[in-house]
């Protein structure tokens, strides 16, 4: 009779978790959720010690444009998680009223204030004295007619997609489309 | 994890790391986690370490944000004083509970 002979030795599998050093964060809608999602991932890294790249394209761009990151509103219509106050379904209908989006975004803001979360300018900056860096695309730039100085100070560089894969280099990087 | 010695008393730490009970801390032990961390202690570190454990002992929960308002050092300083990590850090050398906030 033959012997079985195994190529490679059976061997106990040690789990080795390698943490996590540098994640690149991309952002590409303008509602107040949207931005807040990836400010608070990216604040949350530096935070940690690892090393964050925050990049917005499209839409996402109103969170670093001047005139606009300031004054991000969240959708009242064709959100089915929103409630009213006590928990009953917000009819779209509502939402679409004047001065309602603008209310609830309003309403949404104090509620972080309460915890402690910052306007989206504030955010940045502890983003940035952390040692994240803040990007721009240039492709969405370039549609919206924005140039670096209609940008937020926080903003480091108008990129192309080619930079930021550049920058996403190195063992333990994620790259997070939120 | 137990408990460690420092000069006599027994200290209580958690498997993390942190000290379980913040009203065993004083200056040596301080010095002797922040050494751990890479850290030496300076007098602006003990003020920011001091406003850390008054905060925890009044019940409030501590941010990043909060310390940078805090009149002590801002949040860029608040980064050099405990680079790669700050809030984790701050606290475990201030002898208080892992920060269980995500901002």
């Amino acid at each position: 009779m033959e012997e079985q002979v195994l190529e490679k030795p059976i061997t106990k599998k040690v789990k080795e978790e390698k943490p996590l050093k540098k994640v690149c964060i991309i952002c590409a809608k303008g509602s107040i959720e949207d931005v807040y999602a990836a400010l608070v991932m990216t604040n949350g890294a530096v935070m940690e010690g690892i090393e964050a790249r925050l990049f917005f394209t499209f839409f996402g761009l109103d969170a670093i444009t001047k005139s606009q990151m300031n004054k991000l509103h969240t959708s009242t219509v064709g959100n089915p998680a929103m409630r009213m106050p006590g928990g009953l379904p917000f009819p779209s209908l509502l939402g679409m009223l004047p001065g309602v989006e603008a209310g609830v975004s309003t309403m949404m803001k104090k509620q972080m204030e309460k915890l402690d979360i910052p306007p989206v300018d504030e955010f940045m900056d502890m983003i940035t004295a952390g040692g994240g860096e803040i990007y721009a695309c240039k492709l969405a730039a370039d549609m919206f007619g924005l140039e670096k100085e209609d940008l937020s100070e926080h903003v480091k560089d108008i990129i192309t997609v080619g930079q930021f894969y550049e920058m996403c280099g190195g063992e333990g990087t994620q790259i997070i489309f939120t | 994890m137990g408990q460690v010695n420092f000069a006599g008393i027994a200290v209580d730490f958690n498997e993390e790391g942190y000290m379980t009970d913040p009203a065993q801390w004083n200056e040596e032990i301080a010095r002797t986690i922040a050494s751990e961390e890479g850290i030496e202690l300076t007098d602006k570190h003990f003020e920011v370490l001091n406003y850390l454990r008054e905060k925890h002992a009044a019940g409030e929960q501590l941010t990043i944000r909060k310390v940078g308002n805090s009149g002590i050092v801002d949040i860029k300083g608040l980064y050099q004083l405990f680079p790669g990590g700050p809030l984790k850090k701050s606290s475990r050398i201030a002898g208080i509970p892992k920060p269980a906030s995500c901002v």
